[in-house]
């Protein structure tokens, strides 16, 4: 669909949103491995605010869900409240093998996991733990992700 | 001030046609300048209006148990007062304002920190919460420089009124007194060894944790038109002289206020946060001595020490 209703303003709504992609990075019972490879896409060496991407403290402010472990029974409720508590249009990133498979946790009882059961993932980025380049590359797919999710649904569909 | 100047400070110059884009530029510095003092690219310029565009263009969740007129009306409040108190500043020359205009503009700008403080026991939220008590004692602590500072300012000049503050305080009298000023301006601004309130780390958001999307725009808003409205009341006051050219006293206005911003940043990236009862005691000591100086300055001044 080209054209007519792409306006000014939807195309602009389209370029902030791929600029400016807020972060909430929710541990789900991770070894803090993934945890510490997604922080350092933050510092001087790979520098992701070049993008606009930054790391939110709220589920609220926040655009992109990262979730690192294999979602233990414990962190499930917290999990999905955090879950609902984001505006739309948000995306999930599933960071790991944890969340993508339980990993080594497969099959235990006290894991509620994988994070597909309880939400709806967009993004997997396996590892254990990814580098930071791959987490970078599955962020910025998310981002193209969330660009068409609200704007580009409705054009495909007519 | 006739309605129709009056109308055009709100709107044109130094108002929201103004101050927004300076608002963001200085925004944008800040973020782009941090970065640098980090070893980082950081984001362009430009990426306080893009944050602002996005946040504008999200779909907040509902929420029961909180009040949304509340919160949709603080941040404009804040927004409102902000234009009110940049439009009172005598950026030109021959700008009359009323009498008693500082008094106005003085309790324009600690509205913003108000509605801040509202919104954090409006969301209900216990990050929410701290964060509001915390810019409570931070803001008071702060304006007992500020205001003394002011008062020494307006005594030594001997009126209540902006452009005469501006013109008539003595040297003697302004240097103390501006001193304290940019010594509260990163505390207002919630900046590094002052961010209590919005102590990321700490509290999360602090009073912003709970809003989402197009409020949380206006917050943002707000805070843009902080930064030119505090940093824009510390340069008028910081120079008496005023061009007879229009564009020549707009051009040192935003020029001067840009020249804070890079001070600003390299204070908030040198520096970590201190902890409450530090940062207000700092506050009441030396920001207080430096402002004490200035009071007495200007009671001498006035008592005949010419």
């Amino acid at each position: 669909m080209s054209g007519t209703e792409h306006g000014l303003i939807f195309r602009l709504v389209e370029r902030a949103r791929r600029r400016s992609a807020w972060l909430y990075h929710f541990n789900a019972g991770a070894c803090n491995g993934c945890d510490i490879e997604l922080v350092t896409c933050l510092t001087p060496r790979y520098d992701m605010e070049q993008a606009g991407i930054k790391l939110e403290g709220s589920p609220r402010h926040a655009d992109i869900l990262c979730v690192s472990g294999p979602v233990t029974r414990t962190t499930r409720e917290a999990l999905e409240t955090i879950y609902g508590q984001m505006p739309e249009p948000k995306v999930v990133v599933a960071i790991g093998s944890c969340p993508a498979t339980c990993n080594v946790f497969a099959g235990s009882p006290f894991i509620d996991g994988p994070l597909d059961k309880i939400i709806p993932v967009d993004i997997y980025v396996p590892g254990c733990p990814p580098r930071p380049h791959a987490i970078i590359e599955g962020i910025s797919l998310a981002i193209e992700k969330l660009v068409l999710r609200k704007s580009g649904a409705t054009a495909v569909s007519q | 001030m006739n309605s129709h100047r009056a109308f055009l400070a709100l709107l044109i110059f130094p108002g929201l046609l103004t101050a927004l884009p300076l608002g963001w530029l200085m925004l944008g510095i800040e973020r782009k300048l941090k970065a640098r003092f980090q070893g980082r690219i950081g984001p362009p310029l430009s990426q306080p209006f893009y944050d602002v565009v996005k946040l504008l263009a999200k779909w907040p969740v509902s929420r029961v148990s909180s009040d949304k007129a509340l919160l949709t009306g603080l941040p404009l409040l804040a927004i409102a007062s902000m234009l009110g108190a940049l439009a009172l500043l005598p950026v030109f020359q021959g700008e009359s304002g009323f009498v008693g205009d500082m008094i106005v503009s003085v309790s324009l700008l600690e509205i913003p920190p108000l509605c801040f403080i509202l919104a954090g026991y409006a969301s209900r939220s216990i990050y929410g919460e701290v964060g509001a008590t915390r810019e409570a004692v931070v803001s008071i602590a702060s304006n007992v420089p500020f205001l003394t500072a002011l008062v020494a300012m307006a005594t030594s000049a001997g009126s209540m009124h902006n452009a005469q503050i501006v013109s008539s305080t003595p040297w003697m009298v302004r240097i103390p007194a501006l001193a304290a000023i940019l010594f509260c301006l990163p505390i207002k601004l919630r900046l590094n060894p002052f961010s209590l309130a919005n102590a990321e780390q700490e509290v999360l958001a602090g009073p912003l944790t709970e809003f989402d999307g197009p409020r949380l725009a206006l917050w943002e808003l707000a805070h843009a038109l902080e930064w030119v409205a505090l940093i824009g009341f510390a340069v008028v006051l910081a120079v008496p002289y005023r061009s007879s050219l229009w564009y020549v006293n707009a051009a040192a206005f935003v020029l001067f206020s840009l020249v804070l911003v890079p001070l600003l940043t390299l204070l908030a990236a040198s520096t970590a946060r201190l902890k409450l009862a530090q940062a207000t005691s700092m506050m009441w000591r030396w920001g207080g001595a430096v402002a004490a100086l200035a009071l007495a300055a200007a009671f001498f001044v006035r008592n005949g020490g010419h």
